[in-house]
């Protein structure tokens, strides 16, 4: 698959977009020298791209956040950094969203830049386990909002279907199917879906459709 | 809905809330709780519910004493400085007997403090909360399975004893994603004969009010209310016991410090240190009888907290000298680590709780 120089990570709050957005990331690295992610989630002050600052810096992975990200300076703040996704073009850039509409707002202020130079994802995440994705109808309706307010399409689904540490592989193979269906409700293709680490053994062989992905540690 | 759904802490308190036959919202936004709003915000439309973000604590706490006054069930939550803000609204909802549920997810303080975890409002939460002779009960989940269930159970409580119920979580009780089954029984509201509802000419009508003209009928009133009191400590202890069977040393732990003391029991058991834990779930009433009872055998207790030691009062109250009461404690947004209580318990082994 050729990448894309913009990847965009949003969803429903909680579907697990910033540990996505790490390890999709993390893989860009290995085919590419340059590589920025830049979180501009201006809802949640927990659980930011920041927690893997020390990890993406191994890997030779720009971050891009708000100095106040993880501290108890609790303003919805967007680094002025950010912009080196948009504006440097030798770079291969990954975008963590907030969460829902209220998130991707801040995604419509770099939307212009972003579909002039068309060559762009956008992909949505989807975990089926969360109470307000749970069919169909839902599902659609925090896509709609989110292309409402960020002024994107979204050009591809990821299924990170996922009960936290409880999840187990029937959870995962039964996931499938409801997330092929609301990519193909949506018309966007579907990309896989990730699993934990700790599963990744019941799915040998299965990396093409089921890709192992890092956990980033929590507080 | 058999199927288990994956919920932060503050979404299964809203979605539990909805369980319970709960349509009104009235709140102020606050880190670290502000998703139970923004939960409601979204649900309310779609069921026919209220979604009002209120322009203070101060506002929404009154909405609270309006809503109730009419015999519906109604909550509101915060988060500490929110929940000093709602102090006189508590006060004016123990002096008119009415039902609500307030949720203090708590952070660091005091002051504007910060945004992470704390349990520093014990004592504001369990001696009153207001000005006034009062009490709310308290319950202290630490699990969002229990965020969700002691919500259902909170509003039942409140309406059987006409008093607010505080959910007492924490930061890191409501950020934390866990799996949950929303599968359980809930009560429907009692019948409210009380409740401002029109007369319809055709009885006496309903007064809620927490004013009284004459002193020797506002003493009475709290004496009335202090019977009930004193009934819901004896029927309404809520705890858990965690391998107290042989412990002779005990820990005392709610919410996220039990989830840290509970690791730190299993690696001290492996040692073969023969310690336990009891957990208040109702912080009040206090399970003082279980503590005392405990007393008769346990060498130390531990009070494991995130506050300068708030709880261990209640404990050394109930062990009232038996054993030495010792606190291991992080304050001011920090976490004890399974490290720092397994350490804890250590000492106390060497000092002879052993």
């Amino acid at each position: 698959m050729q990448e894309k120089r913009i990847t965009i990570f949003s969803g429903h709050y909680g579907s697990g977009k910033t540990n996505i957005a790490v390890n999709y990331a993390l893989r860009l690295r290995e085919k590419h020298e340059k590589v920025a992610i830049a979180d501009i989630d201006i809802v949640n002050p927990y659980f930011r791209t920041k927690d893997s600052e020390e990890l993406l810096r191994l890997h030779g992975v720009r971050l891009i956040c708000s100095s106040y990200a993880n501290s108890n300076v609790d303003i919805p703040a967007l680094p002025a950094e950010m912009y080196a996704i948009t504006d440097d073009k030798s770079l291969y850039g990954v975008l963590d969203v907030g969460g829902d509409e209220r998130g991707a707002l801040a995604l419509g202020r770099l939307a212009p830049a972003i579909r002039e130079e068309n060559n762009y994802e956008m992909v949505f995440v989807l975990n089926k386990f969360r109470p307000l994705t749970r069919d169909l109808d839902s599902a659609l309706t925090v896509m709609k909002e989110i292309e409402w307010a960020s002024g994107l399409s979204f050009t591809a689904l990821i299924n990170n279907s996922n009960l936290g540490a409880e999840t187990t592989e029937h959870d995962v193979r039964g996931s499938v199917a409801f997330a092929k269906e609301v990519a193909d409700a949506a018309e966007i293709p579907f990309w896989y879906t990730t699993v934990h680490e700790s599963l990744s053994s019941c799915f040998a062989g299965e990396e093409a459709c089921y890709r192992p992905i890092l956990l980033q540690k929590r507080m | 809905m058999s199927e288990k759904v994956l919920m932060k802490g503050n979404e299964a308190i809203a979605e539990a809330a909805i369980l319970a036959g709960y349509r009104h919202y009235f709140g102020y936004p606050i880190t670290p709780q502000t998703e139970i709003a923004a939960y409601m915000a979204k649900r309310m439309p779609k069921i026919g519910g209220t979604f009002l973000q209120a322009e203070s604590e101060v506002a929404a706490i009154n909405m609270v004493y309006g809503v109730s006054a009419t015999g519906k069930r109604v909550m509101t939550s915060s988060s500490s400085p929110g929940i000093s803000l709602k102090g006189e609204g508590l006060s004016y909802l123990a002096g008119a007997d009415l039902p609500a549920l307030v949720v203090n997810v708590q952070r660091g303080g005091p002051g504007l403090g910060g945004i992470q975890p704390s349990q520093s409002d014990y004592f504001q939460a369990t001696k009153g909360g207001a000005h006034g002779d009062f009490h709310m009960l308290v319950l202290a989940p630490a699990s969002v399975q229990e965020m969700a269930e002691l919500t259902v159970k909170g509003f039942a409580l409140a309406d059987k004893y006409r008093m607010t119920s505080m959910i007492l979580a924490d930061g890191t009780m409501g950020q934390m994603m866990e799996p949950v089954s929303l599968d359980f029984e809930t009560e429907q509201a009692p019948e409210k004969p009380w409740a401002v509802t029109g007369t319809k000419l055709q009885r006496k009508h309903n007064i809620v009010n927490s004013l009284f003209l004459k002193p020797e009928e506002l003493e009475r009133t709290n004496f009335e209310r202090y019977e009930r009191y004193k009934y819901i400590e004896e029927n309404e202890v809520m705890y858990e016991e965690y391998m107290m069977e042989d412990a002779e040393i005990c820990i005392a732990a709610f919410g996220i410090a039990a989830r840290v003391s509970k690791n730190a029991i299993n690696e001290a058991r492996a040692k073969g240190i023969k310690v336990g834990m009891i957990r208040p779930i109702t912080l009040w009433p206090f399970p003082t009888k279980q503590f005392a009872k405990a007393a008769e055998t346990v060498k130390q207790f531990i009070s494991v907290e995130l506050s300068m030691g708030q709880m261990i009062e209640d404990v050394r109250l109930a062990v009232n000298g038996k054993a030495p009461v010792t606190l291991c404690n992080r304050a001011g947004g920090m976490i004890p680590s399974p490290e720092q209580v397994l350490a804890a318990i250590e000492d106390a082994a060497k000092k002879g709780g052993n």
